[in-house]
């Protein structure tokens, strides 16, 4: 077992010669979250958006639904795309077990419903204040969904950013679904996990620093687009 | 502007409203047996807070629903085909998040305008509102009244046939009004007729020729502006002239 010291200089030492594995991974963790949040944005901006618009029966199920899955257990949501996509489960025959495909999915099933609920936020707040207007120009169905969205740029690139932090934190699902197999479906945190119950700290070590690194990446981009809107005169709502 | 407004039809000429009633909470908000509005260039609807003045042209435009009773735009009900014949300016314009030029342009591609045609025509809107300076600045960065400007040069881009003011001057600067009242006199000699809702008795003399007063969410009096300034015989007109609160 390294000491500590040892471990933080050779972490240090691998990401300033941004060894090939370490590259490997943090690309292979980027475009993993950057396409589950992808596609989680394609169904949660318009549903998020319906669901702010709509005065459909199903609403306040579909609200709550949305809402409570934010707080969705990573591993039980690992669990279940791993049951559907193993051999014996419906969607099987796809081969997708152990991909980086059935880690996007995982990811996806975690990240739309926080993508959903901010922008039903964002656009409930946005169409009680363009209702009138919209409908005095005679905007209505899809065109007014399109209209509140681009209006609610803003508030929504928070969104993205929330759900890109949720992604590429998360370890349970893609370590279930993936399985951390070296050059394939390997992850910064599914490999933080492995390397340090190996004890190599070095690289697991190497890998928190640049993963706290990209989460506070985020988080500055969050903070600066909060100013650059209030300098906008713009609210963080949309 | 003006060109299109001087050689254009008129589709919706008149609004009427029959046996409107609004209720809410077991109180009668509206409550008109009939009402006609198109006849003068411009009519000023006026009388106390909760009269239900705006109540009465948020039916009118089809913003909302009556409870019981059918408005008629031309002698017919509302439709979408003829949504952007009626207009209406809110106290509060509401402005979406872009460009002074982009919020004209947005209301007239909706009329099915080519991106080329509806930036060619809301530039000329725009100037014709002598709001030429301020095209590209974001519309949340524009005054209140430079707001209301753009929200009433979006409006009148669209060539109304009749167009509602709520209150639509009072958060206003008097510069800034004197120059929307400018534009809605010039949009009214070319054929435009103005339905405002004002608690400004000096603009309610400026602009309009005809009078509605409502008190408790009826009409007490409609009358031309000069027997109702002058000539009313009705007691209630007549407290409200002398400024007296009618409750």
């Amino acid at each position: 077992m390294q000491s500590f010291s040892d471990a933080l200089f050779e972490a240090l030492r691998l990401i300033i010669a941004f060894d090939g594995d370490l590259q490997e991974i943090i690309l292979l963790s980027l475009k993993v979250s950057l396409c589950a949040v992808l596609s989680g944005a394609i169904i949660g901006f318009p549903l998020g958006a319906w669901l702010a618009v709509t005065h459909s029966r199903l609403r306040p199920v579909l609200v709550t639904l949305t809402s409570a899955m934010m707080g969705l257990p990573p591993v039980v949501v690992g669990l279940v795309v791993y049951l559907l996509l193993s051999n014996a489960g419906v969607l099987g025959p796809l081969q997708l077990l152990y991909t980086p495909a059935a880690m996007i999915i995982a990811q996806s099933i975690l990240v739309t419903p926080i993508l959903t609920a901010l922008t039903r936020e964002t656009i409930s707040v946005l169409h009680d204040q363009y209702d009138d207007q919209l409908t005095l120009l005679g905007v209505s169905g899809r065109r007014r969904l399109q209209t509140l969205l681009w209006e609610g740029r803003h508030g929504l690139l928070t969104a993205v950013l929330a759900g890109f932090g949720r992604a590429i934190a998360e370890v349970g699902a893609v370590l279930i679904v993936g399985g951390n197999i070296n050059h394939v479906t390997r992850v910064m945190t599914t490999t933080i996990a492995l390397e340090t119950s190996k004890g190599n700290l070095a690289l697991a070590l190497g890998l928190g620093i640049v993963l706290v690194m990209l989460s506070l990446l985020v988080n500055a981009a969050v903070l600066g687009l909060g100013s650059y809107m209030r300098r906008q005169g713009v609210s963080a709502h949309g | 502007m003006a060109d299109g407004q001087a050689a254009r039809q008129s589709v919706v000429s008149s609004i009427e409203g029959e046996m409107l009633q609004i209720r809410r909470g077991g109180r009668m908000l509206l409550d008109l047996p009939s009402i006609s509005l198109g006849r003068a260039a411009c009519t000023a609807i006026v009388g106390p807070n909760g009269a239900g003045k705006s109540l009465l042209i948020r039916t009118l435009c089809g913003l909302m629903a009556a409870d019981s009773g059918r408005v008629l735009w031309a002698g017919s009900a509302p439709d979408a085909a003829r949504r952007h014949q009626v207009g209406l300016l809110l106290q509060r314009p509401v402005l979406l998040r872009r460009s002074a030029l982009q919020n004209v342009v947005y209301a007239l591609r909706l009329t099915g305008m080519t991106a080329q045609e509806s930036k060619s025509l809301a530039i000329g809107a725009l100037q014709d509102a002598g709001l030429e300076t301020i095209m590209e600045v974001p519309a949340q960065r524009l005054s209140g009244g430079e707001q209301q400007r753009v929200a009433l040069a979006r409006a009148l881009a669209l060539k109304p046939d009749m167009l509602f003011l709520d209150e639509a001057t009072a958060n206003v600067d008097p510069a800034s009004t004197l120059v929307i009242e400018q534009q809605l006199s010039v949009a009214m000699q070319s054929g435009l007729r103005l339905v405002m809702v004002s608690h400004d008795v000096g603009q309610v003399r400026r602009l309009a020729q005809e009078v509605v007063l409502m008190h408790n969410g009826r009409i007490v009096e409609q009358s031309p502006c000069e027997v109702f300034f002058n000539q009313t015989n009705n007691p209630v007109s007549r407290r409200w002239l002398a400024g007296e609160l009618l409750v």
